[in-house]
């Protein structure tokens, strides 16, 4: 009786969570790959290789750039951080981290509220030089990209390298120091060394993020910079031309798979939090003029890229600057709650339209929805991972694999696989909470599973001698004991489906748009009242966002 | 002759006085071992010396010259860490030229001088193998060839053997005290295990409320204490509280009879303070006499290759430990008679 249920149960768990990543994941893939041979090799007039080498050789530069510049800015933040203490600096770690977190279009949004032709630097320029155009044009070019990247990927190199830094026993120093070693020695010969590992696992992790980066540069370059991402979206959905759009994805595929693989080479056994800790040891307040001259440059320099957008972003949300299109006369500038008020009206009277307010619904129910799935199917898969004798590698490769694939391939193939009963993207919308489950799957399981490992068996047996059944086990030791796991797990996919721009931006048709589709698509208006809708929505996921990662902190904060 | 001062030097801890007035000589060809309870600021004091910590006043001198404005690498001192602190990213051979090549010697030299350490420490054979491969007692022995080759001014070791299991210590303990006594390099030696300072020191100095509380020969420190304190320290715990009742000579009463001590400095009539009889120099006598005698009931008398150990209850809850030549019946109650160099009179501390 003991052994042939635990046997079903135990494949059950395997079976399940496969056949989720089957269906949604590997299939749609096989179907890219499918339509990127099939249909390449059978053309009559074959693709040009400037279609995809073009977007490839700018992908790869433009991530190498913001990669090197991220690292240029990042490390003496991450030094800063990992050595001194001073007053404000747990505040302005968690607002120096919050961009990551935070969707990439609450980014893009930032940087566009803050530095955008309505944003706050052009129209002080204009009020002080007295001109009615913006005097800084920095959307559309690359170096929005470039800041975007930068403000979007500091946290990493901040947590990554900063906290290497700050477990860096700093006896090394102290015996390098007492060996004979200069300051500058001590830096070249011993420091950097033994960061040399962080350091080079914060760039890959960044240059990744920058590689497969798409509603940034959709958002702030405009439709003249053709990353991969932004061409297999283009190919896909402007000119229907799918076998280019397969190849595109691809290529893609490989070269995030081979950077993925390099990471997780060096990364292995690095214990890499990217969440603040709160914690600081071995750390003082800066002594030496030099220190607190570069203490003090480093928190001007961290405001200004880090809070500065996040506080223009909000500010622009409740500020008129100018009329709305159609206002007439003298208009009232200043503080305002229209932008927010607007959301729930259809002021333009458009059939097209979709209140701002139904897409927040739709982004809460796909993210309720995306918790469930993602919540349920990760307990199976930790399961099955944790009671796993053999295969457990294939199993979390199957589970790692969609974060190592980019959100517009997964939304590529999407389209490309369900597009016709009995999934079908135009009548089945739960596809995109579906989305969102395969990227948050990972994180539930890389959270559950590292809990579920550390319950001893001897809790379980001690149970059953007591008298538990195996149901009863579960619920009285296991549940309990893996809740906090499940929370933060539960907690990271409803933000990672609030906030996903890339796949969703594949499958949202018509009324189904989510709140980032909805920011998106009003920052491409013209006109100061889309703009300022485009903050007020921006702000709100912002603030839920920001509240769902300090929620994070606490429940982890109370569990070490 | 060269010689370190560590001249009224004071330190804060986290706004608590860690080090407070504390002054040290340290001479050439000298192992002063510095004892003292975990937390009494040792280690702290290596780091103020090492220039790695400042202190917040005092000086530390070397053959008279102010040591304050001279950085941590210009100081020429070696340190050797209580975890050894060995570079993970270098190799054996890497680590112990780390500071011959900051000295910027030809590469030849280097390449003898890192050979003739690793000799000196048995780990010739080591030399191009990871430091986290190796075992306690091997990072031990290589910490010690990286401190020692640069041929420092002066040596100091924090708990050198502190990480390492009991039966490895006993034999690195021979070959460190070996060493440095080849190498004639002064050493100041930081440890909280009064034995293996007693094997090591050619001076014992014991650090106590932020103090240098007594100094001196290991063999003279065990016959004096200074203090109460230094006595408990040492292992020392006959103690009995008293009151001087005559000066010449100097007489004591205590709960459990009259003492006369060999002397203590200035005495006066009518002190309070606490006695320390010594567990050994007590001979038993048939009947207790009207000084220097103390009686109890035997509770154990153990057998101890040349002695016997017996736990004699003055009282209930107090027992004294001393050594006999002739054994004890347990139960029976017995007499001792304590010699005046046997007692130590120690003051109550204003």
């Amino acid at each position: 009786m003991t052994r042939r249920p635990s046997r079903w149960l135990n494949n059950l768990l395997w079976v399940v969570p496969l056949i989720f990543l089957g269906t949604l994941f590997f299939y749609p893939l096989v179907t890219i790959l499918r339509l990127a041979f099939s249909e390449t090799f059978a053309r009559v007039e074959p693709i040009q290789a400037s279609t995809i080498l073009h977007p490839l050789w700018f992908t790869i530069w433009q991530a190498v750039l913001s990669a090197a510049l991220t690292l240029l800015a990042g490390l003496p933040a991450a030094y800063v951080f990992a050595k001194f203490n001073f007053p404000g600096k747990q505040l302005l770690k968690v607002l120096t981290t919050l961009p990551f977190i935070l969707p990439t279009v609450v980014a893009a949004a930032g940087i566009n509220a803050l530095l955008g032709p309505r944003g706050w630097l052009n129209m002080g320029l204009e009020q002080l030089l007295n001109v009615t155009s913006p005097p800084v044009q920095i959307t559309n070019t690359l170096a929005a990209i470039l800041i975007a990247h930068v403000f979007y990927n500091i946290p990493i190199v901040i947590r990554v390298v900063g906290s290497a830094w700050a477990q860096l026993d700093p006896k090394m120093e102290q015996a390098a120091r007492v060996l004979g070693a200069s300051r500058t020695q001590v830096t070249t010969r011993v420091t950097l060394p033994l960061l040399r590992p962080s350091i080079i696992a914060a760039a890959l992790l960044v240059f990744l993020f920058d590689f497969t980066s798409f509603g940034v540069i959709l958002i702030l370059g405009g439709p003249q910079f053709q990353t991969l991402e932004v061409a297999i979206y283009t190919q896909a959905l402007s000119f229907f031309n799918l076998p280019v759009a397969g190849l595109l994805s691809l290529v893609q595929i490989m070269c995030t798979l081979v950077v993925t693989w390099v990471y997780s080479r060096l990364a292995r056994g690095m214990n890499i939090p990217l969440l603040p800790c709160l914690k600081g040891e071995g750390m003082r307040a800066p002594r030496l003029p030099v220190e607190k001259v570069i203490v003090a440059l480093m928190i001007v320099f961290l405001i200004l890229l880090q809070v500065f957008p996040l506080a223009a972003l909000v500010s622009s949300s409740v500020t008129r600057f100018e009329a709305n299109r159609g206002e007439r006369g003298p208009i009232q500038t200043g503080f305002t709650l229209d932008y927010y008020r607007a959301l729930f009206t259809n002021i333009s009277n458009s059939i097209f339209y979709v209140s701002p307010a139904r897409a927040a619904l739709n982004s809460l129910i796909y993210a309720i929805v995306t918790v469930l799935i993602s919540v349920t199917f990760g307990l199976m898969a930790a399961y099955a991972l944790t009671r796993a004798r053999h295969g457990r590698w294939l199993m979390d490769l199957a589970i790692m694999l969609p974060l190592g694939t980019s959100a517009v391939t997964l939304g590529l193939g999407f389209i490309v696989a369900f597009n016709g009963p009995p999934l079908d993207i135009l009548t089945f919308p739960l596809l995109i909470p579906f989305a969102h489950s395969l990227v948050a799957l990972p994180f539930v399981v890389r959270t559950v599973q590292p809990a579920l490992a550390s319950i001893p068996a001897s809790y379980r047996q001690a149970a059953s001698v007591l008298g538990a059944t195996p149901w009863q086990v579960w619920t009285r030791v296991e549940a309990p004991i893996i809740s906090r796991a499940a929370l933060v797990g539960a907690i990271f996919s409803f933000t990672i489906s609030l906030g996903e721009f890339g796949a969703t931006s594949f499958l949202a048709r018509s009324d189904m748009i989510t709140l980032p589709i909805a920011i998106y698509r009003y920052l491409s208006q013209p006109g100061a009242l889309n703009f300022g809708q485009a903050m007020a929505m921006s702000t709100v996921l912002l603030l839920v966002c920001g509240s769902a990662i300090f929620a994070l902190e606490k429940i982890q904060g109370t569990s070490a | 002759m060269d010689t370190l001062t560590v001249d009224h030097v004071a330190k804060n801890y986290e706004s608590q006085p860690l080090l407070i007035d504390l002054s040290l000589e340290v001479h050439s060809g000298e192992l002063v071992c510095l004892l003292g309870r975990s937390g009494s600021g040792k280690s702290t004091l290596l780091r103020i010396i090492a220039g790695i910590e400042p202190a917040d006043s005092g000086r530390v001198l070397w053959n008279g010259e102010d040591l304050t404005s001279v950085p941590t690498h210009r100081r020429g001192f070696g340190l050797m860490f209580q975890d050894f602190a060995l570079f993970p990213h270098l190799d054996v051979r890497q680590n112990v030229a780390f500071g011959l090549a900051l000295q910027r010697l030809p590469e030849s030299e280097i390449a003898s001088r890192v050979d003739s350490a690793l000799e000196s420490v048995n780990m010739r054979g080591f030399a191009r193998r990871r430091v986290t491969d190796l075992s306690g007692g091997e990072q031990q022995r290589v910490a010690l060839a990286r401190s020692l080759a640069p041929r420092p001014r002066l040596l100091m070791l924090d708990e050198p053997l502190g990480a390492l299991d009991r039966a490895l210590r006993g034999q690195l303990q021979e070959e460190l005290r070996e060493q440095l006594h080849r190498t004639g390099i002064p050493a100041i030696y930081v440890t909280h295990d009064q034995d293996e300072a007693l094997a090591l020191a050619d001076r014992i100095a014991l650090l106590h409320s932020g103090r240098i509380e007594q100094s001196g020969a290991p063999g003279e420190v065990y016959a004096r204490p200074a203090s109460q304190w230094v006595a408990e320290f040492l292992g020392m715990s006959n103690l009995l509280p008293g009151e001087v009742i005559g000066t010449a000579p100097l007489t004591v009463r205590t709960g459990y009879g009259i003492f006369k001590p060999e002397t203590a400095p200035e005495p006066r009539a009518g002190e309070r303070g606490r006695l320390l009889l010594k567990p050994y120099g007590a001979d038993l006598i048939p009947a207790a006499q009207d000084a220097d005698t103390l009686s109890g009931k035997v509770i154990s008398s153990t057998f101890q290759i040349d002695h016997y150990l017996v736990k004699l209850e003055l009282a209930p809850g107090l027992v004294f430990d001393f050594t006999m030549r002739e054994q004890a019946k347990e139960g029976e109650t017995i007499h001792l008679k304590l010699s005046p160099e046997s007692q130590i009179w120690f003051k109550e501390a204003q």
